[in-house]
């Protein structure tokens, strides 16, 4: 039976994210920590209000930074590991399909996750609510650029021992781009300046990963695979 | 006609020319070497803004420029060998990332000693300087990329990936001046026809750029044998070179 390359991709998102539902401790891990971060800087800054109000933003996307890197390791290791991805590598489907799927899923159970907890945590640093609408849309951009750079280095270092502490390496330098634009949009919605530039810069970075980054990680996959 | 051209990706052969050309680069690095720095630091006429502190442009230029220019080789050479899968391509690949890392920290110190007098600090958070220092950051990735996996050959397939997918930061190291608003001064060489330097300061410093160039080629003859003789160990060719 010959599937299209659209009902591949439906597929192996539904199957992602059965996955991802069946082991919920997995899946709210990230966010945990991304609540544990945030929550630690207010404490490490003596709750200085003023001061957390000016860092926040900063304090923000690194947590989703750190958060979305820690659960991008796993992103192919357990299909690695118990040979699922050999045999999607084998199904016929070209490789950027799948690691599209992959990824996108990711993000679902990840990246849109991170943006539902983010007021929550955007009160409790002090952003004031009329920067959520930003903050959010950014954080949402944001998080999708990153699964796709963690996907590359994913598929770099899926056939490492200890490859997780090598991602960070790979990936954290070509996310800075995007923690400046990032933290940059919600630092001017919070001062009330028009946010669009930056806006604008994080859509044009999350289209260039979203169109290139699928045969990048592709190819990455298939060296590890090899 | 495109004999000496197939030879390139011949490990032996390489082995070869890299031997003879390498004394070659090394003497001309010295010859135009010697004149920018002794020229440019004794002769040329101080700055008028900057007086005699800009100097430090004699190194840090050309040695900013080289990161880049490193940087593209590495993944030029990277991308050759993931297409056509030529090995020499890795080879080169290997031996660029640790001179490239080299000129990077050179162009990250003397760039923050030169900023030190001018903008009254070592570092700021500039665009032109945070791209700076992610390149630095992604020959670590590639090197340590190289180094991570058990098989040789598939560490050095991840590796010039990893330096192809970094390409997207060469060219925003070069318009980062143009694009932001900088504290970094813009471009004042790469003006065609009419730079804004004048001559007396402007042919030390190209000088030294070529010197940089030559002293990389010969860099990279020295540590291309190396390499080669690395991987190639247990070829015959080898044992007869090293027994010699």
């Amino acid at each position: 039976m010959s599937v299209g390359a659209w009902e591949a991709f439906w597929l192996i998102v539904r199957r992602e994210l059965r996955i991802s539902f069946r082991r919920p401790a997995e899946l709210l891990q990230p966010l945990m920590f991304f609540l544990i971060v945030t929550t630690l800087f207010p404490l490490g800054l003596n709750l200085q209000l003023a001061l957390l109000r000016d860092m926040a933003p900063g304090v923000l996307w690194v947590a989703a930074l750190l958060s979305s890197l820690l659960s991008l390791d796993a992103l192919f290791k357990s299909d690695a590991d118990d040979g699922t991805l050999e045999q999607l590598a084998l199904c016929g489907q070209p490789l950027s399909v799948i690691v599209t799927a992959k990824t996108f899923a990711h993000w679902l159970v990840t990246g849109v996750a991170l943006v539902l907890v983010a007021p929550l945590v955007a009160m409790a640093l002090n952003i004031p609510g009329f920067a959520f609408a930003t903050m959010m849309l950014s954080l949402g951009m944001g998080t999708l650029t990153l699964s796709w750079l963690g996907a590359i280095g994913a598929g770099l270092t899926v056939g490492l021992r200890r490859g997780n502490v090598l991602l960070s390496l790979i990936v954290l330098p070509l996310a800075i781009p995007l923690l400046i634009f990032g933290a940059a949009a919600t630092d001017r919605a919070i001062a009330q300046i028009d946010a669009t530039g930056a806006l604008y810069f994080l859509a044009a970075l999350c289209v260039l990963t979203c169109t290139l980054a699928p045969f990048a990680a592709g190819a990455a996959l298939r060296i590890t695979l090899e | 006609m495109w004999t000496w051209f197939y030879k390139l990706a011949s490990p032996p052969h390489v082995y070869a020319l890299a031997g003879t050309l390498a004394p070659w680069f090394l003497g001309l690095a010295a010859l135009t070497i010697g004149y920018g720095v002794i020229d440019g630091l004794a002769f040329a006429p101080p700055d008028y803004q900057q007086g005699d502190a800009f100097r430090i442009i004699y190194v840090h230029a050309p040695a900013a420029w080289m990161s880049t220019f490193v940087y593209t080789i590495m993944a030029v050479a990277g991308a050759i060998a993931l297409i056509w899968r030529i090995k020499m391509g890795h080879i080169v690949a290997a031996a660029c990332a640790p001179i490239g890392t080299s000129f990077t920290v050179l162009a990250l110190v003397t760039g923050s000693l030169w900023g030190k007098p001018m903008w009254g600090t070592y570092w700021a958070w500039d665009p032109r300087l945070t791209s700076e220092l992610i390149l630095l950051f992604l020959y670590f990735g590639t090197m340590s990329l190289r180094g991570g996996f058990e098989d040789a050959a598939q560490g050095d397939r991840a590796a010039a990936l990893l330096a192809v997918v970094g390409v997207v930061n060469v060219p925003i190291i070069h318009y980062s001046v143009v694009w932001w608003n900088s504290l970094h001064q813009g471009a004042t060489v790469a003006k065609l026809g009419k730079p804004a330097m004048d001559p007396s300061m402007l042919w030390p410093l190209l000088s030294n750029l070529l010197g940089f160039m030559l002293f990389f080629g010969a860099v990279l003859c020295i540590r291309l044998r190396g390499e080669i003789l690395n991987r190639e160990r247990q070829a015959t060719w080898v044992r007869r070179v090293v027994s010699l």
